[in-house]
């Protein structure tokens, strides 16, 4: 019944190609992370802004992004968007197609943690003389980054685990795509994935870990 | 931009694999479900230092992505073992388990929100482990619960589009494949689109609103 051989000495002598390629991963995942929150911010001021195109503009990125696969998104980003004579690198498709999921995913948890921020503090800042964007950028925006810190943790894991649909489109540079690549040559699917995996899991426990740590010291009062 | 070449033939084949995407959604949820329920029970009973290698072993599918998840499976299945198996039973083995791993985590969250007040009122008037469960934590619990389930449910139907890696044509491979014969990809891209979205969508709000009329205030 085994008569597989294992071969990870093989399989591990391309390992500094998948720590290239995890790079890589980390790379998409972080900016994609970044642009996302930016974005999510500014979706949700639009749906509290009161104008109602804007509103609805936010309401159904954030619904489309939270009511279609991942990799629908990076797809779209990819061929569908190619239809109007516009063509992304694989990398700025899967970066396009992971910034939309974590915009709206942030988003939605950006208006669950502005729930608990009451009401009141935003017209205490107006009484003390601040104008609106003031009193919702020094008073309310703080507080709500802090609130949504454990659900941003959650999704930059996400983000990380996304990383590995860009091989649909075609990219070959994160550490999915060069695995697959690196299995081209060798045939050694197990071993090869079984590393990648091993791989992925550290950075996303890391990641978590190290916000942990991080909640710890800045979240200290 | 209506003006396609789209055959009745080719909504057909749409619609099959359509069907294979709620097959699949279907199998899991309801094998990760029952699983989930198992594995959280268990963790609770157990304590976090016992429970510590079920804890791992459930963490390693969240922390691994899906396709990775598949293509090892699929890779262990067949390469190592041997094993003459079907895509599809690959596909809906890896997204049972990687459904029963976020269920016990949302079980484990439903259980813990049951207070131990209750639980003890409970057990004191003479009730066994079996009935405090039943009739106490199962309601209390399924309040906490279900909501966030709803939520699993519709992302195991989301990362159900993977398993074309194990040679399953769900609905977006379908759409693929399509895609390279017809070369209209916006069209083919909106309708499948539009399929996952008509599904998620109402059950996504019927579960924030489930979340918000049993919240506890």
């Amino acid at each position: 019944m085994f008569d597989y051989t294992f071969q990870w000495k093989q399989v591990l002598a391309r390992l500094p190609k998948m720590l290239d390629g995890a790079m890589v991963t980390m790379e998409v995942a972080v900016l994609s992370m970044l642009i996302g929150i930016v974005l999510a911010i500014v979706l949700t001021v639009m749906r509290r802004s009161g104008s109602r195109p804007l509103a609805a503009f936010a309401t159904t990125w954030v619904e489309v992004a939270r009511n279609t696969p991942a990799l629908f998104q990076i797809y779209m980003a990819h061929f569908g968007i190619a239809s109007f004579g516009i063509h992304f690198s694989p990398f700025t498709s899967l970066l396009i197609g992971i910034t939309f999921n974590n915009a709206g995913y942030l988003a939605e948890n950006f208006r669950g943690a502005l729930k608990a921020i009451p009401e009141t503090q935003t017209r205490a800042g107006r009484s003390l003389g601040m104008t609106s964007s003031q009193s919702f950028r020094f008073i309310i925006l703080p507080q709500m980054l802090r609130i949504a810190f454990l659900p941003m943790t959650n999704q930059m894991v996400w983000a990380i685990l996304m990383t590995s649909l860009g091989v649909t489109v075609g990219m070959n540079t994160d550490l999915y795509g060069v695995t697959q690549d690196l299995n081209a040559l060798t045939f050694r699917t197990f071993e090869l994935f079984a590393i990648a995996g091993v791989i992925f899991y550290i950075i996303t426990k890391v990641i978590t870990l190290g916000a942990r740590l991080a909640a710890a010291r800045l979240f200290r009062y | 931009m209506f003006d396609t070449t789209l055959s009745l033939t080719d909504v057909i084949f749409l619609a099959k694999g359509a069907g294979i995407t709620i097959l699949v959604t279907a199998i899991s949820v309801v094998i990760g479900t029952v699983l989930g329920i198992l594995f959280g029970i268990i963790r609770v009973q157990l304590g976090a230092v016992l429970a510590a290698p079920l804890t791992f072993f459930l963490d390693i599918f969240r922390s691994v992505p899906l396709l990775i998840q598949l293509v090892l499976a699929n890779a262990f299945m067949g390469m190592v073992l041997q094993l003459q198996l079907s895509g599809f039973f690959v596909a809906c083995m890896v997204l049972s388990l990687y459904t029963a791993a976020y269920c016990a985590e949302i079980v484990r969250g439903g259980i813990d929100a049951v207070p131990k007040t209750t639980r003890r009122a409970a057990r004191s008037l003479g009730m066994s482990w079996g009935q405090d469960m039943r009739h106490i934590v199962l309601p209390l619990a399924t309040r906490v619960a279900l909501p966030s389930w709803i939520g699993l449910a519709l992302g195991v139907m989301k990362d159900s589009a993977l398993v074309y890696v194990v040679q399953v044509t769900e609905l977006l491979k379908s759409t693929q494949i399509l895609i390279t014969r017809l070369q209209e990809p916006l069209f083919l891209l909106l309708i499948c689109g539009a399929f996952y979205f008509i599904i998620s969508f109402p059950l996504a709000r019927f579960g924030g609103y489930l979340e918000k009329r049993w919240s506890n205030d």
